[in-house]
């Protein structure tokens, strides 16, 4: 009985030990990796790094409140993350959740002028899933923006 | 497996109650969502399919833990009878989410964390099934089909995690976080009864897939031991069988 519990302990070492290794390497990995796994970059980030205009990029952020103009089919707006922004061109149909405060991921390249000429706009869902009822009722009440949208902007 | 059987009436009973009132109230007695419009209702497919992924796979992961380790006889036919289940609704997970993104991001598929990861999720399930049938003996698969599902545990927070870790197109947790659930109590109500609807239903396909799988084995048993009757000249591989038959009565009982 006693080697057999033994020998139990030490199977349950080697699948500790092996899963604990492997757990390392692939924690490693994905550490090392992070910049390519970020689906897409704030505008801060796109500031800070400098990236090289005609580089292919996404841009993530949130649309800057009374950015947005449109001209024919061919709508700019400023894509924020409350600290800086980046003016941002795109021709073609915006997804149904675009609108002025919404989180969108662009995908693009910058101009030596810094202006983002993107050629996919994806609309980005947020945390909240609220019944339109209600919304209505809360903006009727004026209190709408102090809260869903006002928590998401000051995170 | 009498604890097996005592279960099935429940899950089978909890399956059809509470998935009947998850639909009903998920299609006919909940708002739409203030910028979804009707498209929040794919949630109440989407989200138990995601969670029952996840949760089989860490079933699956438990058992071939105890497999490899204490050599558990029903560890090995849980999980066997467990991978085509998970891997069905991880598929289910993705088909929904593609179709929620279409009208919603604006495209069926993006390259980000969560998605590609529930992605290799699926991949799991399809290497785990495909390596444990990979041997024409029955049973030699196992082993080496408990390694992998052991090794892709790391997956599971990593599915979890990846909305914070990363900047994905895939929204932050809903429900499970710090400072309590987004989701309106309306919406929030279906959504767990399909969770347990969901739940019900897996439990009750592994009995039914349990029973099988016993009956299975007994059978190739009863041929392996007929054919040695009429064979007597195979008396070396009795012995073989011996531990076979235990297993099952083991099993069986």
């Amino acid at each position: 009985m006693r080697k057999a519990a033994t020998r139990k302990q030490r199977r349950m070492m080697i699948v500790g030990a092996g899963f604990a290794s492997f757990a390392l390497v692939v924690g490693l990995t994905l550490f090392a990796l992070e910049d390519g796994i970020n689906v897409f970059y704030g505008p801060t980030e796109v500031v800070e790094k400098v990236v090289e205009p005609g580089q292919k990029f996404r841009l993530g952020g949130l649309v800057e409140e009374g950015s947005v103009t449109k001209s024919g089919a061919t709508t700019t707006f400023r894509v924020t993350d409350m600290k800086s922004s980046v003016q941002v061109a795109y021709t073609g149909i915006l997804p149904d959740l675009f609108r002025e405060g919404q989180g969108v991921v662009t995908q693009g390249m910058l101009d030596d002028a810094g202006l983002f000429t993107a050629d996919e706009v994806l609309a980005k869902h947020d945390e909240n899933y609220l019944p339109a009822e209600a919304v209505e009722a809360m903006k009727r009440a004026g209190t709408w923006k102090d809260t869903a949208e006002g928590e998401k902007a000051t995170q | 497996m009498k604890i097996a059987n005592a279960v099935l009436p429940f899950a089978v009973g909890g399956f059809v109650i509470l998935t009947g009132i998850g639909v009903y109230l998920g299609l006919f007695n909940s708002p739409s969502d203030y910028q979804q419009g009707d498209t929040v209702r794919i949630m109440y497919i989407h989200v138990p399919a995601a969670y029952l992924g996840v949760m089989i796979y860490g079933v699956i992961a438990g058992s071939s833990l105890s497999l490899l380790i204490w050599k558990h006889p029903l560890a090995e036919l849980i999980a066997r009878a467990s991978a085509p289940v998970g891997l069905v609704f991880t598929f289910l997970c993705l088909v929904t989410g593609s179709l929620w993104g279409k009208p919603m991001w604006g495209t069926w598929w993006v390259w980000d964390a969560r998605l590609t990861s529930m992605l290799i999720l699926l991949f799991l399930y399809a290497g785990y099934i495909a390596l444990s049938n990979a041997f024409d003996e029955p049973g030699r698969g196992n082993k080496p089909a408990a390694i992998l599902a052991l090794v892709g545990v790391v997956n599971l927070p990593i599915i979890k995690f990846s909305v914070d870790w990363w900047n994905t197109l895939h929204q932050p947790a809903s429900i499970i976080r710090m400072d309590g659930p987004t989701i309106a109590m309306e919406m929030l109500t279906p959504l767990f009864y399909m969770l347990g609807g969901f739940t019900c239903f897996y439990l009750m396909i592994l009995v039914i897939r349990l029973r099988s799988e016993i009956a299975a084995s007994k059978l190739r048993i009863a041929m392996m031991s007929g054919a040695m009757a009429s064979n007597p000249e195979a008396d070396n591989q009795q012995s073989a069988s011996e531990p076979g038959r235990r297993e099952m009565e083991k099993v069986g009982g």
